[in-house]
């Protein structure tokens, strides 16, 4: 596991054809990691009859809706956390 | 940059959310089964499901029902494997 | 059933409600089950095994933790562990967390690119959790679904949203309503509605139950 509890990582902004699990609203955004689940076989190679292996670990990624949305209206302690996948995360700190 | 179909946060959208209750027809719980019965026996994984559903062209996709998207998937994962042959399925229903 | 020539089997003709995805669904199954891919039994045992759960199941979760703070702390940290405690098991995968609702912060899971959610704990979601108007707006403008669903949070609580884009699915804990002190914990469960634990509701008042 790469990235502990509190670091900054930034969600990389690369075109990917095919199946995968990180949303476009986040792609190129930066935001903290609040949880380190487990690792889980990748679906983006599970999806096309793949093993999935080696398995990839996962965190939750917690973000300012400020951040994300240029337009969000709400509280600027609101926030948005999802799920990635370790190789779609780059150190921000 | 471009998204694809199913990826929908933040998508624009004025429509509100429909809240109406729908307990699930017959054939929507069979869907639902038959994707599962299929996992079981290792033909078809979640992944698949989805990586299925994604490709449907946007129109399709936007248009259809939710367990619609399921059979779609279904037949589309399952005629690459050659579990079922093209045209099997409407040949099936008489179509 | 119309007389006409044919040598060839097709499906039961519909009933004119259904929508034509219907009878392609049940020649499907009869399809694979003549090839010998998957069994009527493994079609069945896998529905059975959805709708065996429901909101109530949930709901004993959510009271138990309320009336007793290291079950609370137990459900926080393992989920699963947790409700095979009360004899309810979500099974290995996928994994559920639970996330708890304070004076500071309110929880509303989502999954904008799919539909994941804790089915293993809370059966099937409900066909608004699936639209593509609830995915969309859930994360871009969750406090305008907040008011849509007409849920009205303190003026210092902050809003998290989670997006349930991988393995994990999100069970929210809400907070315990006040004037349920004297309350048993069977009657507390009556109050955790499925709404309450998505995140677009707070549970029900018990000034609401006893009228």
């Amino acid at each position: 596991m790469r990235f502990d509890p509190g670091t900054r990582v930034r969600v990389a902004d690369r075109p990917h054809e095919g199946h995968h699990r990180t949303p476009a609203y986040v792609k190129g955004k930066t935001g903290r990691v609040e949880r380190v689940h487990a690792a889980f076989k990748s679906p983006e190679a599970r999806a096309y009859g793949g093993d999935g292996l080696p398995q990839q670990p996962l965190y939750l990624v917690g973000f300012a809706q400020r951040d994300v949305w240029p337009e969000y209206r709400g509280r600027p302690g609101d926030r948005i956390s999802l799920d990635i996948y370790e190789h779609w995360l780059e150190d921000a700190d | 940059m471009n998204r694809a179909v199913h990826d929908r946060g933040g998508w624009p959208t004025d429509a509100p959310i429909d809240r109406s209750e729908h307990e699930l027809a017959d054939w929507e719980l069979l869907a639902d089964g038959l994707v599962h019965a299929l996992g079981d026996h290792g033909l078809m994984n979640v992944d698949e499901l989805r990586r299925g559903i994604e490709s449907m062209p946007r129109a399709e996709y936007e248009r259809a029902g939710y367990y619609e998207r399921w059979l779609f998937s279904i037949e589309t994962i399952l005629g690459e494997k050659g579990i079922l042959a093209p045209g099997e399925l409407d040949r099936k229903l008489g179509a | 059933m119309s007389d006409h020539d044919h040598d060839h089997d097709h499906a039961p003709i519909t009933n004119g409600d259904e929508p034509p995805a219907a009878a392609r669904a049940r020649a499907l199954e009869e399809l694979l089950v003549e090839k010998g891919v998957i069994s009527r039994e493994d079609v069945r045992r896998n529905v059975d095994l959805l709708v065996s759960r429901s909101p109530a199941d949930g709901a004993r979760l959510i009271a138990r933790a309320w009336v007793d703070p290291a079950f609370k702390r137990r459900l926080l940290e393992d989920a699963r562990a947790a409700a095979i405690e009360l004899g309810l098991d979500p099974g290995p995968a996928p994994v559920v967390v639970a996330v708890e609702n304070t004076d500071r912060v309110h929880h509303m899971v989502v999954c904008t690119l799919c539909s994941c959610y804790p089915r293993g704990l809370l059966g099937p979601p409900p066909a608004w959790y699936k639209s593509l108007a609830y995915r969309s707006r859930a994360v871009s403008d969750p406090r305008g679904v907040l008011e849509e669903f007409g849920v009205e949070l303190d003026e210092n609580v902050a809003l998290r949203v989670l997006d349930s884009t991988a393995n994990i699915r999100y069970l929210v804990i809400p907070r315990r309503p006040d004037g349920t002190e004297a309350m048993s914990e069977e009657e507390i469960a009556t109050l955790v509605t499925r709404d309450s634990m998505i995140g677009v509701a707070h549970p029900v008042r018990p000034a609401a139950v006893t009228a």
